[in-house]
């Protein structure tokens, strides 16, 4: 028996660790860390592991069941697989946060209470936020901050509903919570933000297509993962998840037909896809939450490695926008037909994986008789494959020629989308292993006649009005532009704050140093300076005058009397003289 | 087209015969598609699955509308310039 320890420690240590090793050990190293931290996985049992004694509560890092094991597997999995994309990176930067971020992701999913769960948590927002400074480029620094402060915000909430829910349950665990009392909606609120639900989404458009091309393939598997993992534990059966994630399925789709960066339109899809996740939780039969946990097991994978040809594109030309690509299928043509796969995967076409999960989702709503949302679904899953299964390909790959002529991707790049592109067919024709470990027994057969016949006709005809409306001219050319998201509230949002606060603060600033700067100080200058020599004249002057001095010589006194008093500098008899009156005057009136 | 330089392979699709052919397998694989639907047994949870073609329409009907929405309704709502942020 091998005595194990909590995943995200291995994780986490051995992410410290990497800036220690040099030369080509270091490829090694990197890849041990999700080997080790596999075999240690395999090795804990069911149960309850690791509690610690802290402040008068129990921390509990490991909370072992099926729910926690399968999200345990494929993050080491996912791990494993950008490691090897990321290979040629020499930045220890992006390792060593890929690395914390994945062990956060792990910490998050084995944790039993609340504590250590709200500390992973936060983990991943920063640990993962240097993963799209990492590209080091002023728009990837400025959507980083706007990533961090959104996450940020939604951390606090999470952290305001704990601290209610703790207080009014007096209980640290971590399990089912559900819809009842400010601190569940708050905590339900946080978990919605890192999910990317409508209207809280844009940071993730926002900051991933400005991620490094390796830390974006992190990205896109942890952190709406395990807001995933975090509803399906804490809120399963949620009325209104069904609701939410039905309209996340529905809505990015319009926004990724009009977009140009094609990272973009993978991020919008990412949200298409975790809807559909969304939506089998809320629904909550067992079928349901098997569907919204093994679709996350494939999207994790199938997003990867649509993302890993993007990105590969990028790494040799340097350029995403559908309007800059074309033509690439010709010097490409490996990483052309890994993004083929992970295309036909997410479209859900049989024998790819998305089929064999999306439609468990698609079943359950069914049974459910909810009728408005299985059309929705289904309108998603034509949408899908619209933008995300031939977009992406058609633009990069074929289209116009572009002219340029890149290298294929390195062998590192190649070979973990090789991987990826295996799993993603294997698991689509012999889903049974993945069965084998979702949180309730499966009975489930997705291989039916009319099921794949109802799913190709669907795909088909979709790929038909596609190619009808780009013979014809009608489809939306791709522009150079930005489209504006929700994340125009709090981008101009915060402008507007920036200029109200500016003027406010800046005005008042004015004013003082107007009134106080220039005006009182100057006065009591003035009055310091002139005002011994006035007291002075005013004495003198009128003895002047019955003295006899008139005209110039009058004048003449006054300025000498002035220039002594002003300058200080009066003869050492008159001062004494001036002391002494002074000292006589506090004298009589103490 | 763009002028081809001298001596550059030709790739698979600069053969207009290739894309035809695509297109001739893509096109007769919908006809295909359309006749087996008479040959499966359904067993459908609604009453439309029943319907002759539903989900060819459907998804070429989703498809039509998504992209005109998109280009038409929704594009000149959001679309701004480049630097519009800047």
């Amino acid at each position: 028996m091998i005595n194990t320890v909590p995943p995200a420690a291995i994780f986490i240590i051995g992410a410290l660790l990497v800036p220690l090793i040099k030369g080509k050990w270091k490829s090694a190293f990197l890849l041990l860390i999700p080997v080790i931290g596999f075999i240690n996985l395999i090795h804990i049992p069911q149960g309850t592991h690791w509690v610690t004694h802290f402040l008068g509560y129990d921390l509990v890092f490991g909370k072992v069941d099926r729910l926690s094991l399968l999200f345990g597997y494929i993050f080491h999995l996912i791990t494993f697989i950008s490691l090897i994309y990321a290979l040629h990176v020499k930045d220890d930067l992006q390792h060593v946060a890929g690395l914390i971020y994945a062990g956060s992701a792990l910490g998050v999913v084995f944790a039993g209470e609340l504590f250590s769960f709200f500390v992973f948590w936060e983990m991943l927002t920063v640990s993962s936020v240097l993963l799209i400074w990492g590209r080091r480029r002023r728009a990837s620094l400025l959507a980083g901050y706007r990533y961090l402060l959104v996450h940020a915000a939604g951390g606090l909430c999470l952290l305001a509903g704990i601290v209610l829910h703790v207080n009014q349950t007096g209980s640290i665990e971590f399990g089912y919570i559900g819809l009842s009392g400010l601190g569940s909606y708050l905590i339900f609120f946080g978990f919605g933000l890192n999910c990317a639900w409508p209207l809280l989404h844009p940071w993730l458009t926002d900051a991933y297509p400005e991620a490094t091309v390796t830390g974006v393939i992190f990205l896109s598997a942890f952190t709406t993962k395990t807001a995933v993992y975090a509803l399906a534990r804490a809120f399963p059966g949620t009325e209104a998840l069904i609701w939410i994630g039905a309209i996340m399925t529905g809505f990015p789709i319009f926004f990724a037909v009009i977009e140009n960066d094609l990272r973009r339109v993978l991020a919008y899809s990412l949200i298409n896809q975790v809807g559909f996740m969304v939506c089998g939780i809320g629904i909550g039969t067992a079928l349901a939450i098997n569907g919204a946990i093994a679709h996350a097991f494939n999207d994790i994978l199938f997003k990867a490695l649509l993302f890993m040809s993007m990105g590969a594109i990028i790494y040799r030309t340097g350029k995403i926008n559908g309007t800059a690509l074309g033509g690439l299928y010709r010097t490409m043509p490996l990483t052309c037909i890994f993004c083929m796969v992970g295309a036909a995967s997410i479209s859900a076409f049989p024998l790819f994986s998305g089929f064999v999960s999306k439609s468990m989702v698609m079943d359950a709503a069914a049974q459910g008789h909810m009728r408005i949302i299985w059309f929705i679904l289904l309108f998603a899953s034509a949408g899908v494959f619209h933008h995300a299964g031939i977009k992406i390909p058609y633009f990069a790959f074929f289209s116009h020629d572009s002219g340029m002529r890149p290298k294929e991707a390195p062998f590192n790049m190649l070979l973990a989308m090789g991987i990826t592109a295996f799993l993603c067919i294997f698991i689509g024709c012999y889903p049974r292993p993945l069965y084998s470990l979702l949180p309730y027994p499966v009975d489930y057969v997705p291989y039916t006649a009319p099921h794949v016949l109802g799913q190709t006709q669907l795909l088909f005809f979709s790929a038909l009005a596609f190619s009808l409306l780009l013979l014809s001219g009608i489809y939306p050319g791709e522009q150079r532009c930005v489209n504006l998201d929700f994340d125009w509230i709090y981008r101009m949002g915060s402008r507007l704050f920036y200029y109200i606060m500016a003027k406010s603060l800046n005005g008042i600033n004015a004013l003082s140093e107007k009134i106080f700067v220039d005006g009182l100080a100057g006065y009591l200058g003035r009055i310091s300076r002139d005002g011994p020599a006035r007291v002075a004249l005013l004495a003198m002057v009128p003895a002047w005058i019955i003295g006899g001095a008139t005209g110039e010589k009058l004048a003449q006194k006054k300025a000498t009397v002035r220039a002594v008093l002003q300058t200080g500098t009066s003869p050492v008899g008159i001062s004494a003289a001036l002391a002494t009156i002074f000292l006589v005057v506090v004298f009589l009136l103490m | 087209m763009k002028e081809k330089a001298k001596g550059e392979k030709q790739y698979l699709f600069d053969k207009p015969r290739n894309v035809n052919r695509l297109l001739g397998c893509f096109f007769s694989s919908l006809v295909i598609l359309l006749g087996i639907e008479f040959f499966v047994h359904k067993h459908p949870h609604f009453p439309w699955e029943e319907w002759p073609e539903f989900y060819a329409l459907y998804g070429f009907v989703a498809c039509v509308v998504l992209v005109l929405a998109a280009k038409y309704i929704l594009r000149p709502l959001v679309k701004r310039r480049e630097d519009y942020y800047d």
